[in-house]
This record gives C-alpha cells, structure tokens and sequence, in this order.
C-alpha cells in the first residue's frame, strides 16, 4: 500500500510532531509513504472567509499535485472536509471540465486518518500503548461533515492503557471556526470557555482530536488558565508505544 | 436583574451595530446568558427526545424537504391556485411587492372595517414589516395575544428567538412588567399567577375587538385553506371571534397539497418546541357562512422573497418554516441570544435569511456570526444547509468589499491575499515560514509559548496562548530524513 501525506499548512508550520506521529504509525503498519514537498494549503481559510478565487488556486494545485497518488492521507478532518464538500462546487464554478473530471477521480483515494486505518488498511489495533486517561474532541467537521461515526473510538479502543473519559455535549462546537476566531473573537471566547468546562469535568490528562485547529483553540486556552491538562493528536497517541512514547513538545 | 435586557436593542439591520460589536452586551451579562441557555437547552432536549423515537426522522426530513423544494420551484403556479381557491371559498387576495405595501393593504382594511383595535396572533413576518408601530402611528391599538409576544409588548422588549420571543426574560422580569403594565400590585412571580393574569387581561379583549391579523404556517394551494400552529389557544380564539380577519403571510409559505401537511406538522412540532403534535392546529378555508370571521383576507408578502428564489444556491433559504430548531442546537446563538443578530430573524437562519431580504451592505458581518460547525443543518426538519448559503454570501460579501478601497488595508483582507501568494508557490511558503519563525520568536517566551501578539493577532492572544514555532518544519524533517520524494 502506497499514500501519499498532505500533512497540510499549519501542520506542516506549528505541528510537526503530528505529521512524524503519522509517518512512525503508517510506516509500521506497512504503508509506503510518500510527501510531495511542494504541497502548501488547502484553501479552506480562504474558502471559509468568502474569499472563493484564492481557495479555488489551491483546489487546483490540490488535485495538480495529488492526481497520480494511488491514495492520499489526511491528519486533520477540517481540510478533508474542504476537499470534499467545497471542492466539488469550485470546480463546477470556476474550473473547467477536464480539470472537474481529475478531480472526481481523485476524491475517492482522499482519506482522513482514521478513515485510512478503518476503511482501508482495515486495523483497529495499531499495536499502540498509551497509558493515560485521554478525552476525545469530536470536532464538528469530523462529526457532522465525514461523518467519522466510532472510528476514532474503536481506534483508541484498542489502544494499551488508554482510559477514555467522554465529555459532556460532545458534538458541541469549541469556538474556533478558523477566522471566526479573530473576527468574532469575543464570542469564539464565550463559546470556548463552555467547552473547556465540559473537557476539563472529565479530569483526563490529555484531550486528543483528528483535527490540530481544534486542538491549538483549546490547547492555547488550557495553557493561559494552566489546566491541568494538555492537547494531543491522536496520530501521535497511535503511534506511540512503550519504547517510544510522543514527542515532548513544549 | 434589572440589567438583564441589553438597552437599545434595535432589530432593523440598517441601523443595528454589526454582530461582533452587538454580542458583546450580552457577553457581558451572566443573568440574560444563563435566561438564554436554560430555555434552549430545555428545548433541545426535548426536541432530542422526540426526534429520537421517530425511527423514521430522516425519511421524513427527506419528504418534508422534498415537498419545500417542490413548492418554491413552482410557486407561481401554486399561489395562483391558492388565490383562485381562496377567492372561490370567500376570502380576498392582496399581492405585496414590499413592506411598505403590506402595511398600506392591512391599513386600508383596518380602516374599512372601522377598527380602531386589533387582536394579533404571534407572527414573524409582521414583525419583518414592522407593523405593530404602523399601526400605532396611524391611531390603531394592536393587542398581542400570545403570552410572550404580549410579554415583549409590554415590556418594549424585543424578541429574540422565532418561536420562543421573550426566551431571554425570566419570570421574575415577567412579573415586573405585568405587575407594572396591568396595575397589579400583589402579583407573584408563580407560573400559574402570571398565566391567570395574562388570560384576565386578554379575555376581554378577545371579547370586544372586531378585527384580528395573523400570520400563516402554511398556505395550502389545492384547496385555499390557512393553516396556523400554536400552543396557548389565544390564536383560536383571534381566528374565530373577530368579524374580520387579516392574514399576513411569506409568499413562500405555501404547501401544495392538503396531505402535506401531514408530513409538515410532524417535523414542525418536534423540531420548534419537541412536541408530538402541537396544543393548536386551526385550520381554515374562506369564508364560512354563520362561523367564525365573515370577513377574511389574505395578504401575500414578497419583501425580497423572490430575488431570493431567482439565486439557485440560495433559494433553498426560501424552505424554513421557522421551526428555530437551527437556534437551538446553534453554539453561538447559545452565548449571544437572538439580539445581537440585529434583527427579527436571528440565529443560523436569520444570518443567511436577513442578509438576503435587506440588502447585503446591511447585513454584512452576518453571514460571519457563524463557526460553521454544521449543527443547524444537521437539525434542520426541511434539510436547508445553512453553512453553504453562508459561505455563499460570505463570497458575496468579499466580492462587494473588494470594490471598497477602504477595505484593502484591512489587516485581515491584506493577510488573507498575502497568505493566497505564499500558498501559490512552496519556496515562498517556506520562506515565509523561516522568516515567522525569527520574526515570532520576539514574542515567543521561555517556555515556548507566545501569550501576546499585537495587532490583528492579539484578537487570538486575549483569550488564548499560542504555542511558539517549532524550530523544524515538517517538510524539513522529511527532507533530513534522506528519503526522495515522488
């Protein structure tokens, strides 16, 4: 099996660790990998604030680089959900036929992480330890967009030594929204803060995600209130075993 | 308590501040957040519960849909024919192309039938026309009927949510301003007292007053008939006693089928107040001769409705039956309340439905007020996927900020077309990254972490830290790793 990363912009930028977290996890589990060094954004900022022309240059450049990839792997289900729900209508109003037709080729070899280790490797147990009490995020485009459904739980699951502490209204929105953040600051804020109650209630030591955007809102907020508590992506939590646990990060 | 309503709301979004600067009184007030999350956190799980057991929700979300799709890509043709059954079974039909109009027929017809009183049934869309002053400016006394629209008239509230307006008052403001309004002294702030009181007040006037204006859930095309869902009864008794009654009612309000409602009311009642069926349905055709009001008219309002349906992406806007499920399960509606939306339509649907009907340049950080986290969609009974009209209308809105030169230097315009031109090439993107890396480390404190940013940036850093740039990228470490890539 051969896939190729898009480990995607603010990865790539503030979370490294996340995209050598999936390399170690696919790498024992057989997949050869590949990285297309000139990949850069998926549009979604652009798309998200109306600014449709730039996010459609980056859909263009998405399916130029991917279009020869026998399958394409994504650590963050808000980019996924991008490609696959906003896509479609760039190219259909601002693309041409041939380029539309490249890409409806493509999308079925597009997957989130957990999509990738459930429907297509077909592995629950990844051979991960992990032996800590961990808080699942579901983030909103995980739940409501791809509709990752127990993916993400039968995988941690499996997972030694995880305890799973469920937070109350799980399905509730933690505030971020990309520029939502900033161009209604005061409110993403009122927003994060009802969630942060609900995650810290489960006293858990880590609060894991498929998506780094949720995690750097409720990573940064845990950080200013020093809870006690820290944000992982759950790539690194698969990954880890009990020779090589995650990364330290500050 | 009694700074639990922020002062100055205004529901007009021509002169209403944009959402961001509107939320923030009510960010700043614990008691009317605590008013709002309560009620709707009740209201959700009721509605949860009974979505819940209809094992079958989603098939009938999907025929619910169906039918709304159905009847706005038709509707010419089917409120022709409502008109023509209306009119055959004794009712009257007026067109209004506007507010304005809308307001100058129901007028008219006031002053025909001599009423210098009238009745009213909680409708919404009399409240996009703004009627109730219209009516008070030209001499007319409008009583509302139902309990919390009675409450917000009493009040000079606003309302802030579509099926539950005065859900931001509590009973203890409730019973200040029925105790202050009907001169009633020795009034408790007892559920029960408020509702005795409310009853006394209005039973009178049911009694007296000869003309009556409601609004419509639906309009029924095969047969012409009117129908009106509500809970308290105060809307049978305005249907039924008056001589004459006006109804004002969305052009895209229309069923085509009387069978559609069975489909309708079901979704309706579960989603806007999680109920099997709703207390009231009043159903009604014309005239009937010896029953009920021997004088009735329709008023069909446009006010944008049909620029709306002309945009194939955003007709589906035109499905809502106001429901408000989409408030509800909204997380941002949850902190700000209805208010800070500057207008009589908040929440998800009022920030793609205000936008629409006013125009943009009004409205425009509303189709923004959103996180996109997709659960109005999600709920909604006739399947409108709000955050695709919002997106859509946030184009719009960039397209006309674009032609502003104002807006160029923005820091978040000027940064979103900065970051397209580093996106477009990966050396630039990489250099850009080495270079945030030396410029962010002066921000950056010991222990990695940057907890203040300026500009644009401390929007983020007033709530949040961030952590600081690692010092290798991953396509970096991917490189050192000695591995060709494709």
């Amino acid at each position: 099996m051969r896939a190729s990363l898009f480990i995607t912009c603010y990865n790539d930028t503030l979370f490294p660790e996340t995209g050598r977290a999936v390399v170690r996890l696919l790498e024992r589990l057989g997949v050869e990998l590949e990285f297309q060094p000139r990949q850069t954004c998926c549009g979604q900022m652009h798309a998200n604030t109306g600014f449709r022309g730039e996010a459609f240059a980056q859909a263009k450049r998405f399916v130029r680089l991917y279009r020869e990839a026998e399958t394409v792997v994504i650590p963050s289900s808000s980019c996924v959900a991008m490609i696959r729900d906003q896509y479609p209508g760039l190219f259909e109003e601002l693309g041409n036929e041939a380029l539309r037709r490249e890409f409806a080729a493509l999308l079925p070899r597009v997957y989130e992480l957990s999509e990738f280790l459930i429907d297509r490797l077909g592995v629950e147990d990844v051979g991960a330890t992990f032996p800590h009490r961990v808080a699942y995020h579901a983030s909103c485009h995980g739940v409501r967009a791809l509709c990752l459904g127990d993916r993400p739980y039968r995988l941690l699951a499996k997972v030694h030594g995880l305890e799973l502490a469920e937070i109350p209204n799980a399905e509730r929105c933690c505030g971020f929204g990309g520029t939502f953040s900033v161009k209604n600051a005061e409110v993403s804020s009122a927003m994060l803060a009802v969630k942060l109650q609900d995650i810290v209630s489960t006293r858990a030591e880590y609060c894991t995600a498929l998506d780094n955007s949720c995690l750097m809102h409720l990573g940064g907020a845990m950080h200013r209130q020093y809870a006690a508590m820290r944000t992982i992506h759950m790539a690194q939590i698969l990954a880890s075993t009990e020779d090589c646990p995650p990364e330290a990060t500050p | 308590m009694s700074h639990a309503v922020p002062s100055r709301v205004v529901l007009d979004p021509r002169f209403a501040p944009p959402f961001p600067q509107a939320a923030l009184p009510v960010l700043r007030n614990p008691q009317l957040r605590k008013n709002v999350a309560h009620a709707i956190d009740v209201i959700q799980a009721k509605r949860a519960k009974l979505v819940g057991e209809k094992t079958d929700w989603q098939a009938l979300r999907a025929a619910a849909s169906a039918i709304r799709t159905n009847a706005l890509e038709n509707l010419g043709a089917y409120l022709e024919e409502f008109e023509a059954r209306c009119t055959a079974a004794g009712g009257t039909v007026h067109w209004a192309a506007d507010a304005a109009e809308a307001r100058r027929i129901i007028l008219d017809l006031l002053c025909q039938e001599k009423a210098s009183e009238v009745v009213k049934i909680k409708t919404m869309t009399s409240a996009e026309i703004q009627l109730n002053p219209a009516l008070e400016a030209a001499g007319v006394s409008v009583i509302e009927t139902d309990l919390a629209e009675l409450i917000l008239q009493l009040g000079e509230e606003e309302p802030s949510h579509i099926v539950v307006p005065a859900l931001h008052v509590n009973r203890s403001q409730v019973r200040e301003i029925f105790a202050r309004r009907m001169g009633l002294k020795n009034l408790s702030d007892d559920p029960k007292e408020l509702t005795n009181a409310a009853r006394t007040y209005l039973r009178g006037k049911f009694l007296s007053i000869p003309a009556a204006i409601s609004g419509a859930n639906f309009l029924i095309a095969e047969t012409g008939s009117v129908a009106v869902v509500e809970s308290e009864g105060n809307g049978r008794m305005c249907l039924t006693l008056p001589r004459a009654l006006i109804t004002l009612a969305g052009i895209e309000k229309v069923l085509p089928r009387f069978q559609d409602l069975e489909v309708m009311l079901q979704v309706l009642a579960r989603s806007a107040t999680g109920e099997r069926m709703n207390p009231y349905t009043s159903l009604w055709t014309g005239v009937t001769p010896g029953d009920g009001p021997q004088c009735f008219h329709v008023v069909l309002l446009d006010n944008g409705r049909s620029s709306i349906l002309s945009r194939p992406k955003q007709r589906q806007t035109l499905k809502c039956i106001r429901c408000a499920a989409c408030l509800n399960a909204c997380p941002v509606y949850r902190q700000t309340g209805g208010h800070a939306y500057g207008s009589v339509y908040p929440g998800p649907i009022g920030a793609i439905l205000t936008p629409q009907l006013m125009h943009m340049e009004h409205a425009q950080s509303l189709p923004y007020a959103s996180s996109l986290c997709g659960a109005c969609y999600e709920v909604c009974p006739v399947k409108i996927n709000i955050p695709e009209v919002l997106l859509e209308l946030r184009a719009q809105a960039v397209n006309q900020e674009r032609q502003q030169a104002g807006r160029f230097f923005d820091p978040m315009y000027l940064g979103l077309r900065i970051a397209s031109l580093l996106f477009a090439r990966a050396w630039r993107f990489h250099a850009a990254q080495r270079l945030g890396r030396i410029g962010l480390r002066l921000f950056t404190r010991r222990d990695g972490w940057i907890h203040s940013l300026p500009g644009i940036g401390a929007k983020w850093t007033q709530t949040r830290d961030l952590r600081g740039l690692p010092g290798q990228s991953f396509h970096e470490w991917w490189a050192t790793r000695g591995k060709e890539a494709k």
